[in-house]
């Protein structure tokens, strides 16, 4: 379980989190959905210790993670943009994650899932951004963790790779996993998602299952709800 | 962060840059000995070029290296490692490239040119150690630098002032007060005066080193009574000790507020 305690991040003059409380349950798939800079990525990214919060606390299993690290080899993590080093080839990379990870991963089937073989032994600088979230999701994958975090996961994939990958995702669902991501795929959520949690200006505007979020939007379409939600706000 | 620091050193040693680097000083040691048969000449005109560009190396090397592998440092934050070792073990792994491709270019030539029997041996290994000390502290300057500004462009000039203001403006200002309190007696005020510069203070050393300072009137008198003494030579080395330590721990605290 994932727990946000009064969580606070600036940007300069920008309040990204405002006063934050949330908690994420274990063995689910949550969805973070909320306009552009709503301060999805900045919630996870404090998660991860990447973005560091200015007040707050945030707690893995019922341990205060601030300031730590080795709490991350729980944690699988997709980031929003898939950057590495340009002069290495996907296997390189794997081989380095491995080694500095130190526990066991398993590559091949994600690089069979994704038909990769071609692509593995290209530099990475050559490699399409398609292909290269693909690489990205290999390198986060291929881990056995209890919790994985994916920003964006659906950012240039093709029909069968986005397929493959939401299989993938219920699998691990099954096998007791606790996922969060964020998307603007409204598909995604719709099969995918058990929870979803509506960020707005820092704040969380709705936490709850998809039916209870149509049925309060008086609608059918998760798509419609959320363009309600935002013209409400807007009006305001 | 050993296993970053491979990496990183890894990364280097396929970095052409590195081996231009290390050609450079290779073929300007080796041009200066068939120059020359003085060895304490070249030692001078070496310390004279040395002492500017190591400085300007490690500063701009750093800062480009830096935004280079900013991917690659925001890959290995998000595993399981903290932060000071990874900004430890990458900056380790181009302090120490450097340092080499430094060392092995000085110091290749004057092994073939026979220096290694001669009398003034100490004074080019005193060079040697000064020239890594300030490819350390300028390099340590870089990765501050670059991790307070985003902004490449900004980074870059702020790089480029900086080594001008070491290098060159600081001598003049040191100069221009020393005119302005001629009347006082100002033996205390330069001697803390140039254990400000890493770059004047490196200079010194190769000064008393050479036992040239006669050359250099009263105020070279006062420098070789203070910093010639043993107390003197202590200093010297705990004030390079701090250049390189304080700056290593800002960087480190800088890090580790960052947000990526």
């Amino acid at each position: 379980m994932i727990e946000f305690t009064n969580l606070n991040k600036s940007f300069g003059k920008n309040h990204v989190l405002n006063n934050l409380d949330l908690e994420i349950r274990g063995n689910s798939i949550t969805a973070v959905i909320g306009p552009n800079g709503s301060g999805k990525t900045t919630l996870i990214k404090s998660l991860l210790g990447l973005v560091i919060p200015d007040s707050g606390e945030i707690k893995l299993d019922g341990i205060n993670i601030l300031g730590k690290s080795k709490f991350r080899n729980q944690i699988a993590y997709l980031p929003q943009i898939a950057r590495f080093p340009e002069n290495l080839n996907g296997m390189e990379l794997i081989d380095m994650i491995k080694n500095l990870r130190n526990s066991p991963a398993n590559a091949n089937e994600l690089i069979q899932l994704f038909d990769f073989e071609k692509e593995l032994y290209k530099k990475v600088g050559t490699l399409s951004g398609g292909n290269k979230q693909k690489l990205n999701l290999l390198l986060c994958l291929m881990f056995d963790n209890p919790l994985i975090i994916l920003d964006e996961p659906s950012n240039g994939l093709d029909p069968i790779a986005l397929i493959n990958l939401k299989t993938y995702l219920k699998n691990l669902k099954l096998k007791g996993k606790t996922i969060v991501l964020t998307t603007h795929i409204m598909s995604f959520i719709e099969e995918l998602v058990d929870n979803i949690i509506f960020l707005l200006n820092g704040k969380i505007y709705y936490n709850g299952s998809l039916e209870k979020l149509l049925q309060m939007e008086n609608t059918n379409r998760l798509e419609l709800a959320i363009a309600n939600i935002l013209l409400k706000s807007q009006n305001k | 962060m050993f296993k970053i620091f491979k990496y990183s050193l890894y990364d280097m040693i396929r970095n052409r840059w590195l081996f231009y680097y290390m050609g450079f000083f290779l073929i300007l040691t080796s041009a200066l000995l068939i120059l020359s048969n003085d060895f304490t000449q070249v030692l001078i005109t070496l310390t004279n070029i040395i002492l500017a560009l190591t400085p300007l190396i490690g500063i701009i090397f750093g800062v480009i290296y830096y935004y280079n592998t900013k991917e690659f440092i925001e890959l290995l934050l998000t595993q399981p490692v903290d932060r000071k070792a990874v900004f430890s073990g990458v900056y380790f792994g181009l302090a120490v490239s450097l340092s080499l491709s430094l060392a092995s270019g000085v110091g290749i030539p004057l092994i073939l040119f026979g220096v290694l029997n001669s009398s003034v041996l100490v004074n080019y290994i005193v060079l040697i150690v000064l020239s890594i000390v300030l490819s350390i502290v300028f390099s340590l300057f870089s990765f501050i630098i670059s991790i307070k500004f985003d902004n490449k462009v900004k980074g870059f000039g702020i790089a480029i002032c900086l080594w001008l203001f070491f290098a060159l403006l600081y001598d003049g200002i040191f100069l221009i007060i020393l005119m302005l309190f001629k009347a006082y007696p100002l033996d205390n005020l330069s001697i803390v005066l140039s254990m400000l510069n890493p770059i004047g203070l490196a200079r010194v050393l190769i000064i008393i080193q050479l036992d040239i300072s006669a050359m250099m009137g009263y105020s070279g008198a006062v420098i070789k009574n203070f910093f010639g003494s043993s107390l003197g030579s202590m200093l010297i080395t705990l004030v390079l000790v701090l250049w390189i330590t304080i700056p290593y721990y800002y960087m480190i605290r800088l890090s580790k507020a960052k947000d990526f």
